[in-house]
């Protein structure tokens, strides 16, 4: 497991960490989310060792992180960037070397890649050459390529066209399915939803919920049901314990105390007319977000 | 993998991009055309030996001499030869040389007798243009080191303005980068010039003047580790120039005060040639040592001693910029928005070993 324990990190007297500490585990997606200028970034570019900690640290296995290690790590940062006028299969090959991966291996891998995200046809051309979306799928493999034992990635989905976030999705899955802990940043809460296992807030440089994402919805936010009755539901707001969310009409989402019975609104409101719809509804990844950042 | 191996990884990727460069071949190629013309053209421009017309009474000797000989019955056929322009003069009894303008020298000297000379202070022989070689070797360093450094603060500027640093800097140190960077730029100069000196060789052995040759090669001799480790100290300010700027535009506003360090003690140098004392002290100080040893021990003015003092310092000069360009570079890498100043630079050194 990847671990930052109480990492801290100012610039020219400006604290944008602030004891940071979370974990990615191995084969997990971890989303990490947070609103711009948050820390995301810096804390990524601690955990590669290209910025400095003030304080804490990061460590891989139990183990603090060294060069060593750290060339063992997949990292796409936010601000993209390749060779312009270099053959993309001949700088992955390079990038993959430079992790330490032999010639041969190296040309394996970028192959193999190239392949999974539909660029094999395009190995020799310059990376100028391709379409904004494939100097993306570029980027990615060049993350992958070297065969990370941990991937870390800041903003992986934004400027990719649906059907690249879809191939991307699915080769990080994998990834997370052999044992590689992802950790990937993203302002996109829906990809992230749909995405993640784990979950990272950060607000102001500091952390302010991680967990599973079940775990993360259960303690953030109460219980929430949808009722749809035959005329008006407008009763629901005298109801006991009941906090409205929305009302329009014969329609309501309402919350509860945590812990309490749902099955006494449902009485009631069965009481005064047919209900056509009573459902749990599961809060949105947005609504934790704001309930936790904010 | 090591420092060593990403060194040469990044060194060997140089190369390659540098190798299909076009402008970089081109100029190559230019330089190798100025190098076969300026070492052939002057023997092919002057001609031959002269030719001369001759009754066959003195055609025997003149050969012998190396002229080219046309017999001719008569001395009035001789003197028609040479007024025809058939000939470039003629022998005709006296004997008497007859030419159009000019005495030629060498018909003259075939016949003439010189007395044994006996110097008692004898000089070694130069041949003409002797005393422009270390001159023109500081040339050729200058040219060198400037154009290559230019190239290697342009290579770091771009991966900088690319943003594809960030990659590298996650997964080798910063010092392999610069390294890396350094010997691609050595290994081209190095290369670049032993193609053109091999040209030049050729030249001078085919066509040209072999004495010339022979004095050149002590020379090259020691203008060896001067260039290398003058390059070296050059290619790391550029190195450090280049990280202090993140866009290719703004490489002006850095490359000024490298060409200053570059460029005024070359021609210190150049100027002061003739004053023993101010080139005793330029061929210590760092910057113009590469240019200004050479040209001592060219002309014999250096001890033995003093050369091997002088790389020292050199050395320890370059090592020095090399450690504070590679720290200038690790301060200034991930500001890629805007220059950095040195003083910046030199205080946020970021990355961890």
């Amino acid at each position: 497991m990847l671990r930052l324990d109480g990492v801290d990190r100012s610039f020219g007297g400006r604290r944008v960490l602030q004891n940071v500490s979370f974990d990615a585990e191995a084969g997990r997606m971890t989303g990490f989310v947070g609103g711009n200028g948050a820390g995301k970034t810096t804390t990524m570019r601690i955990i590669l060792g290209v910025l400095a900690a003030d304080a804490g640290q990061v460590t891989w296995r139990g183990a603090p992180l060294t060069r060593t290690v750290r060339r063992r790590f997949g990292y796409m940062p936010e601000e993209r960037g390749l060779y312009p006028k270099m053959a993309v299969r001949e700088q992955l090959i390079y990038l993959a070397r430079l992790h330490g991966m032999t010639a041969p291996a190296a040309a394996r891998s970028t192959d193999t890649l190239l392949e999974r995200v539909g660029l094999a046809d395009r190995g020799n051309d310059l990376l100028e050459k391709l379409s904004l979306g494939n100097q993306q799928r570029a980027q990615i493999v060049a993350a992958l390529v070297p065969d990370p034992e941990v991937l870390v990635l800041d903003e992986p989905f934004s400027g990719l066209d649906p059907l690249a976030v879809d191939t991307v999705v699915d080769v990080l899955k994998e990834r997370a399915a052999a044992g590689v802990p992802v950790l990937f940043s993203s302002h996109q809460l829906d990809v992230v939803e749909r995405l993640c296992d784990d979950l990272v807030i950060i607000s102001a440089g500091t952390i302010r919920a991680a967990g599973s994402r079940t775990q993360l919805r259960a303690t953030h936010t109460a219980p929430r049901y949808e009722l749809v009755v035959e005329n008006d539901a407008g009763w629901l707001r005298d109801h006991p314990g009941v906090a409205l969310v929305e009302l329009e009409g014969a329609r309501a989402v309402f919350e509860l105390p945590r812990g309490a019975d749902e099955q006494p609104v449902l009485h009631a409101a069965l009481a005064r007319g047919p209900v056509r719809e009573f459902r749990p509804v599961v809060p949105s990844l947005a609504e934790i977000f704001r309930e936790v950042a904010l | 993998m090591n420092t060593l191996a990403a060194t040469q990884l990044v060194a060997a990727r140089e190369v390659r991009a540098k190798l299909r460069d076009r402008t970089f071949l081109l100029s190559t190629l230019i330089f190798l055309l100025i190098a076969a013309a300026a070492t052939t053209l002057p023997s092919l421009l002057s001609g031959g030996p002269a030719t001369v017309a001759a009754t066959p009474a003195v055609s025997a000797e003149l050969r012998a001499a190396g002229l080219e000989v046309r017999e001719v019955p008569d001395d009035a056929a001789a003197e028609r030869a040479v007024r025809d322009g058939d000939t470039d003069a003629a022998v005709v009894a006296g004997p008497t040389v007859l030419a159009r303008e000019e005495a030629p020298a060498d018909v003259v000297a075939a016949l003439s007798v010189e007395p044994p000379v006996r110097l008692l202070n004898p000089t070694p022989a130069e041949p003409p243009g002797a005393a422009l070689v270390p001159f023109v070797f500081a040339f050729v360093f200058l040219l060198t080191s400037q154009t290559f450094g230019v190239q290697i603060a342009q290579s770091i500027i771009e991966e900088k303005q690319t943003r594809i640093v960030e990659i590298l800097v996650a997964a080798v140190p910063v010092q392999a980068l610069l390294l890396g960077k350094m010997i691609a730029g050595t290994v081209l100069a190095l290369g670049q010039i032993a193609l053109v000196a091999l040209v030049a060789v050729v030249g001078l052995r085919l066509f040209g003047d072999s004495e010339l040759l022979n004095l050149l090669g002590p020379a090259i001799g020691w203008f060896l580790p001067y260039f290398l480790l003058g390059f070296v100290l050059i290619a790391a300010l550029w190195a450090a120039a280049g990280a202090l700027v993140s866009r290719l535009e703004d490489i002006g506003t850095v490359a000024m005060p490298v060409q200053l360090v570059v460029m005024i003690p070359f021609f210190g140098v150049i100027f002061l040639s003739d004053n023993a004392f101010a080139m005793q002290v330029l061929s210590y100080v760092p910057f113009s040592a590469p240019t200004a040893m050479p040209l001592r021990l060219f002309t014999g003015e250096a001890a033995g001693w003093e050369p091997p003092l002088s790389l020292a310092l050199l050395l320890v000069t370059a090592l020095a910029v090399l450690a504070a360009g590679a720290r200038v570079y690790e301060g200034s890498l991930l500001r890629t928005n805007g220059n950095t100043s040195l003083r910046t630079a030199w205080r946020e050194r970021e990355t961890v070993d």
